[in-house]
């Protein structure tokens, strides 16, 4: 199989530029054209509810690549126009500024946009996805107080921790009974909660949002389905994310929580997609599944750089992530079920030092590092070796 | 081949040293990058490549 003359990434954030330096690092020489629908230069989204948010980096320190590695990659980077469109036969692109991009390739990248709760357009309702969210939401919680967070996974945490940092008085709230309880299980999540407690954020977990409550049209609380308000002078709506599929209606394409993909990310004859938006069948655990997170951007572009230029293999990642809060580092390794049996084999949570292992029916299928990087790390080895025992 | 880490960036993930454990390791404490050899030989510079790119702190940088 010959490679494709050109290739037209559609999205420019981690996943779109890595897939053109993995390209170029392939020896691929055919055309890469990135098309962006935001103006700014490629950023990494990560900083943006840490130090982007608290004000320890300028935003440009944020960005993915400087100006001369982007241009080192010889590709055409078209900023500030979305895709609208696709015609997978045809290989094209509509987008919005009215042009037409064809190539014999074409890996979708387009990511995720956030959920957001109905607030009739109450000025001081937030969400974070992009580096303008996060500097409107800096800009508003430096004239504020008091802080309510809705969401208590990953990112509604970060954000709580960074703006108790910045010392507003801030509140998060959410179904779940402990900070990213769905994501880290009971143990973790409960010393979680112990952290932003101690540090003076005050959890109101458990509970739905009924409603936004707004005065003077400006948000002023957030009603729980408890009844019970929370006063706010700005709110953050951190309850997730939907892939940004819409632009792919009608074109065909398998779309179902994402773009759905065979084992090598294909959805289509020369049709790939990378990164959020891709949902993609994993070998190993025997389905489809869709990762939200840094360190999946860039190793499935990687992947699908791979394939186009001729090498045919499945992506079967271990999957990982991390998230800072306050002074906890916690790593991720592997997949972490929530009816797992979990057991320290390193260190203590009251130390708040320690490795935690995720067993289900006796297998290691993930391990989560509380200030022990390295440990997580090296633990890792048991979820892979794990992989290497056939799954019926 | 020169190649630069920035602790400040570093999230300790450690994919460097997953890449190029000859070039990269993590401290004990906190895990954040030592780098081993500031000036890996030839036959050591794909994988140093490999761990740049993957670097998810984008804390990695080379000199060709």
């Amino acid at each position: 199989m010959t490679p494709p003359d050109q290739v037209l990434v559609v999205g420019a954030s981690a996943a779109g530029v890595s897939t053109v330096e993995a390209l170029r690092r392939k020896q691929y020489s055919g055309e890469i054209t990135v098309l962006g629908a935001e103006t700014h230069a490629p950023y990494d989204r990560p900083p943006l509810s840490k130090q982007v948010l608290s004000g320890a980096w300028a935003p440009d320190k944020a960005e993915l690549r400087t100006r001369e590695m982007l241009s080192a990659l010889e590709a055409e980077f078209v900023l500030g126009d979305s895709a609208i469109a696709l015609d997978p036969a045809a290989r094209t692109v509509q987008t919005a500024a009215g042009r037409t991009l064809r190539a014999d390739a074409i890996v979708i990248a387009t990511g995720v946009r956030p959920r957001t709760l109905p607030h009739d357009d109450l000025v001081g309702v937030h969400v974070l996805r992009t580096l303008d969210d996060s500097l409107a939401l800096r800009a508003d919680l430096l004239i504020s107080r008091r802080l309510v967070v809705v969401g208590e996974g990953v990112l509604g945490a970060e954000i709580a921790a960074t703006a108790r940092t910045l010392g507003l008085d801030v509140t998060m709230t959410g179904p779940q009974s402990a900070p990213m309880a769905l994501q880290v299980g009971t143990v973790v999540s409960q010393v979680l909660a112990e952290l932003h407690t101690e540090r003076g954020v005050r959890l109101r977990l458990g509970a739905g949002v009924r409603s936004l409550v707004g005065a003077g049209g400006r948000v002023a609380g957030v009603e729980l389905g408890t009844g019970e308000v929370l006063p706010a002078d700005v709110v953050v709506v951190a309850i997730g994310a939907i892939p940004a599929t819409e632009w792919l209606e009608g074109s065909g394409l398998l779309l179902d929580n994402g773009v759905v993909c065979d084992s090598r990310c294909r959805a289509a004859e020369g049709i790939y997609a990378v990164g959020d938006v891709a949902r993609w069948h994993h070998d190993h655990f025997g389905e489809l599944i869709r990762l939200e997170n840094r360190t999946n951007a860039t190793e499935q572009a990687m992947a699908v750089a791979a394939v186009i230029v001729g090498e045919d293999r499945p992506y079967a990642p271990v999957p990982y992530f991390w998230t800072d809060q306050f002074d906890a580092k916690l790593q991720v390794h592997g997949v972490l079920r929530a009816d797992a049996e979990v057991d320290i084999v390193e260190g203590q949570t009251s130390a708040r030092r320690f490795v935690a292992r995720y067993r289900s029916a006796g297998v290691t299928t993930g391990v989560l590092g509380w200030n022990m990087p390295k440990q997580a790390r090296l633990h890792r080895q048991e979820v892979v070796d794990a992989l290497t025992v056939p799954i019926s | 081949m020169k190649v630069i880490v920035d602790e400040e960036k570093c999230v300790a993930a450690g994919q460097c040293v997953a890449a190029s454990m000859e070039v990269f390791d993590q401290r004990d404490d906190d895990g954040i990058v030592v780098l081993l050899n500031e000036n890996p030989p030839a036959e050591l510079a794909d994988d140093v490549r490999h761990a740049a790119a993957v670097c998810p702190a984008l804390a990695i940088s080379i000199e060709e």
